[in-house]
């Protein structure tokens, strides 16, 4: 396929790969995040893993949309759903993640109207054909979906429509990665950057990460070429003494963000004075909500929502594994309370999760995939 | 956008709080089988040696091999896809009421013996939507579909039933159209649709129509086909680009806006079949033939690994996808690997026989595409590798559900 293939090379991959180990000091232990699940789910579908030498090692971010959300959240929005004469409309892999009492699926299954959609703007459809229905719109993501919400808002309120509205779970990364940096058992070397994140706030964002905590970040594509020249500059920015923002992602990421994008988040949306993430608690500052002006868009303030929170389960520990702390396969349930089928966790729900990512494609022993795959 | 990011204690107004209980529920359910296990094994693992990783993974297979229990009360589409979910509910409801030795190896078709004839029974549903799309519409898929699972199971069919749900409402054009490209799959396949069944039921209890047809065929070649008699040594095979039909469908739904000329590969696999095992200096070289249809093919390795215990490793480069398919399947994050063909079949031959079973596939109209895409070995047993194009490694696993287009 054109344009894709160019970044899949795998002679390319072995020239850097071997770049990649020569930079390595000897007896040096390196650790890097990606923070996007897009990353992980590129890391884990091409291999990458298997050119990076032992001492490197990549740790799975709070990068997945779905993944951050609290089961609380997730009730509120089958609460919705289940109101008379309300349409739920959501992205597919929302659609499995577990709440406190089941998922949108459970939830369809019961009678619940809830429809997946591949964009915003097709809940806009769903909310033209149903004149006499109010159509909600489950919108979550980062700063990469939050412009087409908005922007979906802002087309709903510019035709007039009276039964669309959005239930806003949309989050912002830098908030998170704070988190992280802050957090006492933090162990990283460095961090590669969210691309499609940044097609949107640009790199600017980014630049007290290498500032303040003298973390090195590459902001890198979802190719695995990509990812691989990501780690590369970040071992080279180490090997020599910098800690710098830099942009791999040029042919999309301008460096100063999408400014069209930004507007229309900022006319629509503002930030919410706290917010709970899944696993990493509250953190402040770091959600969207729709503002007053556009209240009528807005499903939590339509609708009454019950807003309560639910607990973690005790044996989860997807706080730790969004933080990088433990690795999928350390979490005491993973993958025999927690699996794919029956997620306990959100990390286990969407192939970009870093537990699904793990259990569906990395579950094995490097030795015996050596040995099977030996031609 | 802000400058004061923490991470606080939670607000003093949240409220009330609840716990997920399944959640513990299901925390205690698997403490208390790996307890029971652990018990039943007096030295877990020998001097301890083994790294922790490696504990894990051998957890997670026991897991996944202790007996299939529905945890959902009620059913959702996942359980329809052809997945894990469908496999769980399979094993759970149906094997754990019927079982019986001609069900057990949950092949295509079941295999009844009547004196020295052996007779191939099989069984299949459509509920295809929409009912037309190109290349074909929801008749010729239940011919085709019921035909092919008698043909992989190596029967000549002899005979096919059709039963229709019809919905009140449903334009008689619209169904006579179903009935004549049944007809015209039938006739192809040389075979009779012999007896049928018609209910109607009212408005919005059935999308138009649904369709199911059973067959009985005839084994006449004295060939041991199943799942479970794939060897180490042994070649996977492919008999065409892959995802045709799954990507086609999901284009006609309009839900994507993707205007292509592509076209479902439905068709009947009988001469192709016979191709193979005529082809072939001998027939029982060939040990596994599927058509792959919902689930993919990845869904079909990973049966053949679950039911011969033995590993099958994939190349990447090798698998046949047209670039229409690897386009849409990359626009929405799927795997082509796991999206349906109707058309289409994977064999498992005979290490020392692939190249005379690729040669004989190829002289096929249906099989001209065919390619070898990847070997079964014996470890590790179970599992399904993909040598990716870039050079990796990664497990190709069953899917839970439908492939679910990702977000970004």
């Amino acid at each position: 396929m054109r344009f894709v293939d160019e970044y899949r090379d795998a002679e390319k991959a072995r020239a850097l790969a071997a770049r990649i180990a020569a930079l390595c000091e000897p007896g040096r232990q390196y650790t890097f995040m990606e923070v996007c699940g897009g990353h992980t789910h590129t890391i884990y579908k091409h291999g990458i893993e298997d050119y990076l030498p032992e001492t490197v090692q990549l740790v799975h971010g709070p990068g997945c949309p779905v993944c951050v959300i609290p089961m609380g959240r997730v009730d509120d929005a089958i609460a919705l759903a289940e109101q008379d004469d309300v349409i739920m409309t959501s992205f597919g892999d929302m659609m499995r993640v577990p709440g406190g009492r089941g998922s949108f699926f459970d939830s369809k299954a019961n009678g619940a109207d809830i429809r997946m959609v591949y964009s915003p703007l097709d809940a806009l459809k769903v909310a033209r054909a149903n004149p006499e229905k109010q159509v909600v719109f489950m919108a979550i993501g980062f700063e990469t979906t939050a412009p087409s919400s908005a922007m979906t808002v802002l087309r709903a309120a510019a035709e007039g429509l009276e039964n669309f509205s959005i239930f806003c779970n949309h989050v912002t990364i830098i908030p998170a990665i704070k988190a992280i940096l802050d957090s006492p058992d933090l162990r990283l070397d460095g961090f590669i950057g969210p691309g499609h994140v940044s097609t949107v706030i640009g790199c600017r964002p980014y630049e007290f990460i290498a500032r303040d905590h003298g973390k090195p970040i590459a902001v890198a594509g979802f190719e695995p070429l990509d990812v691989l020249q990501a780690v590369y500059q970040l071992l080279l920015q180490l090997s020599e003494g910098r800690s710098e923002v830099e942009n791999f992602y040029t042919r999309v990421v301008p460096w100063d963000g999408n400014r069209k994008a930004l507007q229309a988040i900022g006319q629509v949306m503002e930030l919410r004075p706290y917010f709970e993430w899944r696993g990493l608690g509250f953190i402040s500052h770091s959600a969207l909500r729709v503002k007053e002006e556009f209240a009528s868009f807005d499903a939590e303030r339509r609708f009454s929502v019950p807003g309560v929170r639910v607990a973690d389960p005790k044996a989860c520990q997807c706080g730790e594994v969004l933080k990088g702390v433990l690795k999928p396969w350390e979490c005491k349930v993973f993958g025999t309370a927690c699996t794919p089928e029956t997620p306990i966790g959100t990390c286990m729900v969407s192939s970009e999760g870093a537990c699904a990512a793990y259990y569906n494609f990395g579950r094995f022993s490097r030795e015996r995939v050596k040995e099977a795959t030996r031609a | 956008m802000s400058s004061d990011h923490r991470t606080d204690a939670p607000p003093r107004d949240v409220g009330e709080q609840r716990s997920a209980d399944w959640a513990e529920e299901a925390v205690r359910e698997a403490e208390q089988a790996e307890q029971a296990e652990q018990a039943e094994q007096a030295h877990p693992h020998g001097r301890g040696r083994t790294i922790r990783e490696q504990d894990v993974l051998d957890r997670i297979d026991k897991a996944r091999r202790r007996k299939a229990k529905v945890k959902e009360e009620r059913i959702t589409l996942a359980h329809g896809a052809g997945g894990k979910a469908t496999q769980t509910l399979i094993e759970a409801v149906f094997l754990d009421a019927f079982r019986n030795p001609l069900l057990e190896p949950l092949d295509d078709g079941a295999l009844l013996t009547v004196g020295d004839t052996r007779l191939a029974f099989t069984t299949d549903s459509f509920v295809v939507s929409p009912l037309f799309f190109n290349g074909g519409d929801i008749g010729d898929l239940a011919v085709n579909g019921t035909v092919n699972d008698l043909a992989v199971s190596g029967a000549r069919p002899l005979a096919l039933s059709a039963g229709f749900v019809l919905e009140e409402g449903f334009p008689v054009a619209d169904l006579q159209r179903v009935v004549a490209s049944m007809k015209a799959a039938a006739e192809a396949a040389g075979v009779s649709i012999a007896t049928g069944d018609t209910k109607v039921v009212e408005r919005g209890k059935a999308d138009g129509m649904y369709v199911t047809t059973a067959g009985v065929g005839v084994v006449e070649r004295p060939v041991t086909l199943g799942a479970a008699h794939a060897k180490p040594g042994d070649a996977v095979l492919v008999s065409g680009p892959i995802g045709d039909h799954g990507v086609t469908v999901m284009l006609a739904r309009g839900e994507l806006d993707i205007v292509s000329d592509l076209a479902s590969d439905t068709a009947p696999l009988i001469g192709l079949v016979d191709t193979l095992l005529d082809g072939v200096p001998d027939p029982c070289s060939v040990h596994m033939m599927r058509d792959a249809t919902r689930g993919g093919v990845a869904t079909i390795c990973n049966e053949v690994a679950k039911a011969s215990q033995a590993a099958i490793v994939l190349d990447e480069d090798a698998l046949p996808v047209r670039p229409e398919v690897n386009g849409a399947c990359e626009l929405l994050g799927i795997d082509p690997l796991y999206v349906a063909c109707e058309g289409r079949m994977v064999v498992v031959v005979d290490g020392g026989a692939a190249d005379d079973a690729l040669a004989a596939m190829r002289s096929h109209p249906l099989g001209e595409g065919s390619r070898l895409i990847g070997r079964v070995k014996d470890d590790p047993p179970g599992l399904v590798l993909l040598k990716t194009g870039f050079g990796g490694t990664r497990i190709v696993d069953l899917l839970v559900g439908d492939p679910l287009p990702r977000i970004c």
